[in-house]
Parts: structure tokens; C-alpha cells; sequence
């Protein structure tokens, strides 16, 4: 076999056996389902009358792909906390001990957590529909969006693979990965519009790709604001092209270096 | 007979100030078992970890079946198979599912990997259990299923981590007769173990090891007949009887003289013939019309092997080891074994 497809075929057994963890823990299934409910109707119904938009667009229609993205980016905490406990255990001893790919180990974490990304978006997806949300563009226009946030979550995962890799405690990635998600998350347009940023933060806001991931979902769903100004920044004006560079430099710069760690790594 | 499977030379490995090995050789020729015996923190687990490539040594190299461990880790992982004492199983997945996780990890494909599974629930007692996750197992079938792990492939060279620690007498047993099994089958087996009775079971040749260095070599048999071998410990009723229990027990001593315990009414001996000898000590006791409050056949520990190579036990690490250390150490030592005399019927299998 050559390495490649070794590293393909180690890699979705790995998947696979986090993916009866997410089956055989109710808790986390519970996690997955509710938490993107509740995220949805939380900034719906909390927020949905203190924030404008602007005119000529629902709060709830602007707000969901925020929310879409926020959630996913949110979920690579789970990658992190995932790889950090089993660097814990003694399974990690166990796959070092084989004749495996030693890179799969990291990659089903970051594919397994794929499915949980496709879950809940899912989830959300039809909640944000009873609430209000509409898709007002093509449907494949829309599969694009879903597409793009799946491709950023992924990135986002081997991020926090590092992490996981790095501090190997639970609780200190929990609250390690909140310092850096939650500035990327709100320091953007997920939930507000960005006219009402100070100008100091606005660049970063602009470029911060959270934004642009939630820009290029606005566009591509159709839940723009005509009426409100566009940002000239480049970024703002090729969100998902933006979006997908910043996916390749996050690939390109934390997969090999969380391999390395990992490699080094001895319990 | 003449291949070394495993070969360490001159191991050497540092945690910052400390250094858990200090030179430390092995040599494991094909199809023999080598027991690392030792106490916590002597050195065993890294001498593991380096031999199984989960650790670089700083200093020292190894090979396993061939490959060398620092320039070919991904070939000394083909040819072995690792079970640690902190079973590496995943406690999510059933024990079916943990093996053919693990077969397929080895490159078989899935219909093999399924039907090794199943071969090796059975044959380790878990066929029951296989569809249950691993979270649900006791202790020994946890051991069980992270050794079968290991077997998977079926590879030459195998390396258990202290595989009975923490287990209860039958589950150890039990195991013990599973790796029995194994080296029937001509495996070559590295274990390590903080219990004699275990090496001595299992292994054909023992290194003890102390400090990260090892300070003993030999079989079983040698390593006794160092410590003094079995001691039968007798109590008396009457101290005026002593000279004749002396002389009974001068009669099967293996060399060393008797010694007095810590009343003038119990000594002890150490003896050649085990059970045999206590039978002949007891004949000659009850012919002499000596009482016997309590009689027992000990056979040597870690402890008595750490004593008499180092003169302290396995527990006392930080004790200072003065001049008198041996002497004193041995004193004590057969002050606590009097308070709590080993009785004939629950010293564990008196002979081979």
C-alpha cells in the first residue's frame, strides 16, 4: 500500500471510532443536537428586537449564517478537547505501538468531526427555518455556503488538533480555545452589522475570515442587506475567495506542524 | 537458538534531573521469555517504552526482531505487540470492535479483521462479552482484551507491561495461563513485573532491575538460590524446645544458618526442597514430640531479592543506606514476617 492510501484507509478507521463515541455517549449526542438549537433561538429571540441590521432585512435572516458560523467554529473545540483526551489515555500508546499512519490519528479526529459539523448544521438549518430563515438564493447556491462552512470548520479542527496536541488537558482547551473563539466569533459580522464596529476594529473585523465566512453565507443563501452599505475592503468584496485562502494557510501551516507535535509527543 | 530477538545496549534516558536508565543491557534470544523485574520507578516502563519506539533514548541503542528501534520504528512496530499496564483499550467500543479497529490498523482487510476478532474473543475467554463496550469489563477482562489487542497480527516479538498488576488472584491466574499459552506458541516475550512469583512462573531468564541499572541476572532458580531460595518459618509452644526445632530445621537448611526470629520461640530457614522439607521437618518435629504453634513455607519475594542484592526492600526507596543496612534490614524484616505468620494452606503453589 503506498502511504497515501495507507494514511486514507488508517485515517477513516480512526474516524469511524470516534464517530461510536459521539453513538455511545448520549451526552455528547445530547451536546450536538441542543447546544445549536439553543445558540439559534437564544440570538432569535434574546436579541432578535435589540439588534437592527439595517432596513430591508430581518434580524433572523442576517443573524442565521452568523450563527452557522459561529457554531462552527465553536465546534473545533470538540477536536481539541477529543485529541487532548486521548492523548490522555492509553489508546494513544496503543497507535503509536502500530504499524499505522501516525498523521491518521489527528486526521479521522478533524474528518470525524466533519460529521459532527454536517449534524449540526443540519440541526440548525431547520431550526433557523421555523424561526424565519429563508434561503433566497439557488439551492446550489446555498449547498456552496453549507460547503464553505464545512471546508472552514475543517481548518479551524487542526487548530485546534495543535491545541489538543499541545496542552493535553481537557478543561484547559475548553478554556484555552474560549480566549481565541470567542474575539474571532463576536469581533465579526456574525452577529452585528459592521457599521457598528468602532473604525479602530473595523479592519480587523473586515479581514478576520469569521466574517467573511459569514459575508460569503449571507450572499450565497440571499440573506443580504441591498440597502446596507458593502464594506470596500477586498476581502469583504470576495468573501469566499478570502475565506478559501484562509482555509489553505491554516491547512498548509497547523496540519504538518500538529503531525510534528504529535510525533514528538511521548505521554 | 542464537538470533537475539531483542538486544538493548547501554540504554540511557533522562526526565530533566532524573534519570530513570542508566546503561542498561537485554538480551532476549528468540522463543525465551525475559522477566524486567523490579520496584516502581526502577526503570521498566521505559525500558518498555524505548524497546516499543513510544520513547527515544538519549543514549544506548536496541533493536526487536531485527530492526533497529531508533532508524526503523515503523518495522520493530510490524513485529511487535505491546500490552501495557494501563490498558490501552478504547472503553467506547466493544471488545469485537476494539480488535478490528486494531486488525484493520494493521493493514488486514475487513472481512480478517472481523474474523480475527472473533478468533481471538474466543480464545481469551471474551466471546460473551465481545458486543459489550469495553467500559463495562472488569478488571481481568480489560487485561485480556488489551492483550489479544496486542496479538492481533500475531507477531514474533511481544512485550507486556506489568500484565497482572492490580489484578485479583484468579484474574491474575488466569492470565498467567493465557501467556503460557503464548509462549508455548514459541512467542518471544519481554515482561515486566514487580512480582518474583510472576518472573519465576513465567520466565526463563530474569533481570532485576534497580535505579534504571540492572543488578541482577539469572533464572529463577539462580536468583533463589542467591536470596536463600523457599524458608520455612516455624513457631514453637515451648521456648525450652528449641534446640531440638534447631536441629530439625539444620537438617534441610540450604546453607544459610537458622535464624532466630523475633521471639525466642520462632526461627526460620531457608530450604532446598520446598514442601518436601517442610514435610521432613514436621516428621521429625512430631517425632521429637515438639508443639508446633504455626509452620509456614514462604517463598522468596522481591522484597528478599531486593534485600539481599541491595539491602533494603522494594518499598524503602529513600531509606539511607548505612553500613549495618543488610543486617538491619533483614532483622526487621523477619519481625514483620513473624507478626503475621505465612500458614502452609494459603502460600501460594509451593512447588513447580
Amino acid at each position: 500500500m503506498s502511504t497515501l492510501t495507507r494514511t486514507v484507509a488508517d485515517t477513516q478507521v480512526v474516524a469511524k471510532r470516534n464517530l461510536i463515541k459521539i453513538v455511545r455517549v448520549p451526552e455528547i449526542l445530547v451536546a450536538v443536537l441542543i447546544s445549536p438549537i439553543m445558540f439559534v433561538l437564544l440570538f432569535a429571540y434574546v436579541f432578535g428586537g435589540a439588534i437592527d441590521p439595517g432596513e430591508g432585512v430581518s434580524y433572523r435572516e442576517f443573524l442565521i449564517p452568523g450563527i452557522f458560523a459561529q457554531t462552527v467554529v465553536f465546534g473545533a473545540t470538540f477536536t481539541g478537547a477529543g485529541i487532548a483526551e486521548d492523548m490522555q489515555k492509553g489508546i494513544i500508546d496503543r497507535f503509536r505501538s502500530l504499524p499505522m499512519s501516525q498523521s491518521a490519528v489527528l486526521a479521522g479526529r478533524t474528518l470525524s468531526d466533519v460529521v459532527y459539523n454536517v449534524l449540526s448544521l443540519a440541526i440548525m438549518a431547520l431550526t433557523g427555518l421555523v424561526v424565519g430563515w429563508r434561503v433566497r438564493g439557488s439551492l446550489l447556491d446555498a449547498a456552496a455556503a453549507f460547503a464553505l462552512l464545512l471546508v472552514f470548520a475543517y481548518a479551524v479542527s487542526w487548530i485546534m488538533a495543535l491545541v489538543g496536541v499541545l496542552v493535553p488537558s481537557v478543561e484547559v482547551i475548553n478554556n484555552a480555545s474560549f480566549i481565541v473563539i470567542m474575539p474571532l466569533t463576536f469581533v465579526s459580522n456574525a452577529f452585528v452589522p459592521l457599521e457598528s464596529f468602532p473604525s479602530a476594529l473595523r479592519v480587523f473585523v473586515e479581514w478576520n475570515p469569521v466574517s467573511t465566512l459569514t459575508q460569503a453565507c449571507r450572499e450565497l443563501f440571499g440573506n443580504t442587506n441591498p440597502a446596507a452599505a458593502a464594506s470596500d475592503a477586498w476581502s469583504m468584496q470576495n468573501p469566499a475567495l478570502y475565506t478559501l485562502i484562509c482555509v489553505a494557510l491554516i491547512l498548509v501551516v497547523f496540519a504538518p506542524l500538529a503531525i510534528a507535535r504529535y510525533r514528538q509527543t511521548s505521554r | 537458538m542464537t538470533t537475539a530477538t531483542i538486544t538493548a545496549r547501554g540504554l540511557v534516558k533522562r526526565y530533566g534531573q532524573v534519570e530513570a536508565l542508566r546503561g542498561l543491557d537485554l538480551e532476549v534470544p528468540q522463543g525465551t521469555v525475559l522477566a524486567l523485574l523490579g520496584p516502581n520507578g526502577a526503570g521498566k516502563t521505559t525500558a518498555v517504552r524505548i524497546l516499543t519506539t513510544l520513547l527515544r533514548p538519549d543514549g544506548g541503542s536496541a533493536s526487536v526482531a531485527g530492526a533497529d528501534v531508533l532508524h526503523a520504528p515503523e518495522e520493530v512496530r510490524r513485529r511487535i505487540g505491546l500490552s501495557g499496564q494501563s490498558a490501552a483499550v478504547d472503553e467506547n467500543l466493544t471488545g469485537a470492535e476494539n480488535l478490528e479497529m486494531i486488525g484493520r490498523l494493521y493493514g488486514f482487510r475487513r472481512r480478517r479483521a472481523v474474523d480475527r476478532a472473533r478468533e481471538l474473543l474466543a480464545g481469551f475467554d471474551l466471546a460473551d462479552a465481545g458486543d459489550r463496550p469495553a467500559k463495562t469489563y472488569s478488571g481481568g477482562m480489560h487485561r485480556r482484551l488489551d492483550l489479544a489487542c496486542a496479538l492481533v497480527a500475531e507477531p514474533p516479538v511481544v512485550v507486556l507491561d506489568e500484565p497482572t498488576t492490580g489484578l485479583d488472584p484468579r484474574s491474575r491466574l488466569q492470565m498467567w495461563e493465557v501467556i503460557q499459552g503464548l509462549v508455548r506458541a514459541g512467542t518471544t516475550l519481554l515482561l515486566t513485573t514487580q512480582y518474583l512469583e510472576e518472573a519465576d512462573r513465567l520466565a526463563d531468564d530474569i533481570v532485576v532491575i534497580d535505579h534504571g541499572r540492572a543488578i541482577a541476572q539469572g533464572t529463577a532458580d539462580q536468583l533463589k538460590a542467591q536470596v536463600g531460595g523457599e524458608r520455612i518459618e516455624l513457631v514453637i509452644a515451648d521456648a525450652a524446645d528449641r534446640p531440638a526445632a534447631r536441629a530439625a530445621l539444620a537438617a534441610v537448611a540450604a546453607g544459610d544458618e537458622v535464624h532466630h526470629g523475633s521471639t525466642e520461640r520462632s526461627l526460620s530457614v531457608a530450604v532446598r526442597e520446598g514442601a518436601r522439607s517442610l514435610r521432613v521437618v514436621l516428621d521429625r518435629l512430631e517425632a521429637d514430640g515438639v508443639a508446633v504453634l504455626d509452620v509456614g513455607l514462604r517463598r522468596p519475594t522481591l522484597d528478599d531479592v531486593f534485600l539481599t542484592l541491595t539491602g533494603r526492600t522494594a518499598e524503602e526507596e529513600a531509606e539511607p543506606a548505612g553500613g549495618t543496612a543488610s543486617r538491619d534490614g533483614r532483622g526487621r524484616h523477619a519481625q514483620e514476617r513473624d507478626a503475621v505468620p505465612a500458614r502452609p494452606d494459603v502460600t501460594p503453589e509451593v512447588t513447580r
